[in-house]
């Protein structure tokens, strides 16, 4: 969704910005701003596509703002979201790097600039384009590669501001979301019921999690994975927490047979995890992290129909989300009552 | 029983959109949600065809397990809250196919396509 620019409480203040950064002294040109458009509309954060001209070119910039102070009590923080992608550049993952973060004098409400990756988000191209082909036989291990890294990020060095959520703080968030809805499914009952009997204990040691890892939040390129976005839901919890989720059927677009993302196999993952220096892999920790993942992705589409007839967002797509949790339900009932009990599809 | 927005509830937001919106904005954004909008329709026409005679199923099936009459939404309240609680389980005879055959009925209406969907019927067949 692209709105028309010009945007001129945002243009103005931004053009400024620029020209402190690339003005340097005796120079007559520099940082003038090219390209502002907004590219998507969350209802507290805004993400923009913009250029600054350097004595280099022009520099595409990405920033991810707060125009205010609202923000949901589950997000990070965009400051925060700064600091984790500074850390995980540090470790060598690839992320956007951090060109700037904003002050309050920059007039630009808060939240930071990053370098714009070039690559492809969209899952169904990724998938399917013959211009991926490659990517798609290195990204499940690109992937280890990265969450590898986040995970071993010394805690010691992250925000304090960072909320601590591992499995059991995760579930009861699970379950009073599932309360809230109060639109009872025997199916979505059976699977919280499935997950408080096959919870793992809290690891001793919580690690960062970003929380979000999957299709939409990876930006691929023609020789795999290019960077890490979205580091809203980042967290301290149980790092198989990110292994699940990326595994779980709803992020594969039709290739069910490669449970990462549609592209890999959870033997690449997981070999390309531990090779990179992360712990060994419990795949029974994965496996009840895909199942939380599951029901989570379920419980926000049947939290759709309430959004929908509410008329907060009374758009067809939005109905439409909402009758996608049945996808969901049997996802679920093949993890947890299998029509056929195979040699699983571990890969 | 189907879930929620309901056909009939859908119908309508797909009506404003071709008045309001498809007839005075044509960016690409309105063509994506045009194919949105077709393919609820689709899924109207598969909900009258298919879920009356799956609704009924599904309620005879409910009766037999929880042993007390109600309506589709009353009974899968409270299957759901015997599951919660734990008094029924997998265990349960004839629960697990009872779970299967209602979520496809689902899937038959939103989403025939979905390939674990599809996987499921060759091996509720074979």
């Amino acid at each position: 969704m692209t709105e028309a620019s010009p945007h001129p409480a945002l243009a103005e203040p931004l053009a400024a910005l620029g020209r402190r950064l690339f003005h340097g002294p005796g120079s007559h040109s520099g940082g003038e701003l090219h390209g502002l458009r907004r590219l998507s509309g969350g209802a507290s954060q805004e993400t923009w596509a913009f250029s600054f001209n350097t004595p280099r070119g022009p520099r595409p910039l990405i920033l991810r703002r707060k125009p205010n102070d609202r923000q949901s009590d589950l997000a990070a923080g965009l400051e925060t979201e700064a600091v984790l992608l500074r850390l995980a550049a540090e470790m060598g993952a690839r992320v956007p790097p951090v060109f700037y973060v904003l002050a309050p004098e920059d007039g630009c409400g808060t939240g930071f600039i990053m370098d714009r990756l070039e690559g492809e988000t969209i899952p169904r191209k990724i998938l399917r384009d013959a211009e991926f082909a490659h990517a798609r036989e290195v990204l499940a291990r690109d992937c280890g590669e990265a969450l590898s890294l986040i995970h071993r990020i010394a805690t010691a060095r992250l925000p304090k501001t960072l909320r601590a959520a591992p499995g059991s703080v995760r579930l009861a968030e699970l379950e009073r979301t599932y309360a809230a809805i109060n639109r009872p499914n025997p199916v979505f009952a059976l699977a919280l019921r499935w997950l408080a009997a096959h919870h793992p204990p809290d690891p001793a040691c919580l690690a960062l999690v970003h929380g979000d890892f999957r299709h939409g939040n990876l930006m691929i390129g023609p020789d795999g994975l290019v960077g890490v976005l979205d580091w809203e839901l980042a967290h301290l919890g149980d790092p198989m927490e990110d292994l699940g989720w990326i595994c779980v059927p709803s992020w594969r677009f039709g290739a069910i047979e490669k449970p990462v993302g549609g592209f890999g196999s959870r033997r690449s993952l997981f070999a390309a995890y531990e090779a990179a220096g992360g712990a060994p892999v419990d795949p029974f920790r994965v496996r009840f992290w895909e199942v939380f993942g599951a029901l989570q992705w379920g419980l926000m589409c049947a939290g759709m129909a309430e959004v929908y007839r509410s008329g907060t967002d009374a758009s067809v797509e939005r109905a439409m989300i909402g009758r996608r949790a049945s996808e969901v339900e049997i996802d679920l009932l093949d993890y947890i009552a299998p029509l056929v009990h195979e040699a699983d599809d571990a890969g | 029983m189907q879930d929620e927005p309901r056909a009939a509830e859908i119908l309508p937001a797909i009506a404003k959109f071709l008045r309001e919106t498809v007839t005075t904005d044509h960016s690409a954004h309105t063509m994506f949600q045009a194919r949105v909008a077709a393919n609820a329709c689709d899924l109207a026409a598969r909900e009258a065809q298919l879920a009356p005679a799956s609704d009924a199923a599904e309620l005879d099936r409910l009766v037999a397990l929880l042993g007390r009459r109600g309506s589709l939404a009353e009974l899968n309240a409270e299957l759901a809250a015997r599951l919660s609680d734990g008094r029924m389980s997998l265990e349960t005879p004839d629960l697990k196919a009872h779970l299967w055959a209602t979520s496809m009925a689902k899937l038959a209406v939103d989403q025939p396509g979905y390939a674990s969907y599809r996987r499921a019927l060759k091996r509720l067949k074979g």
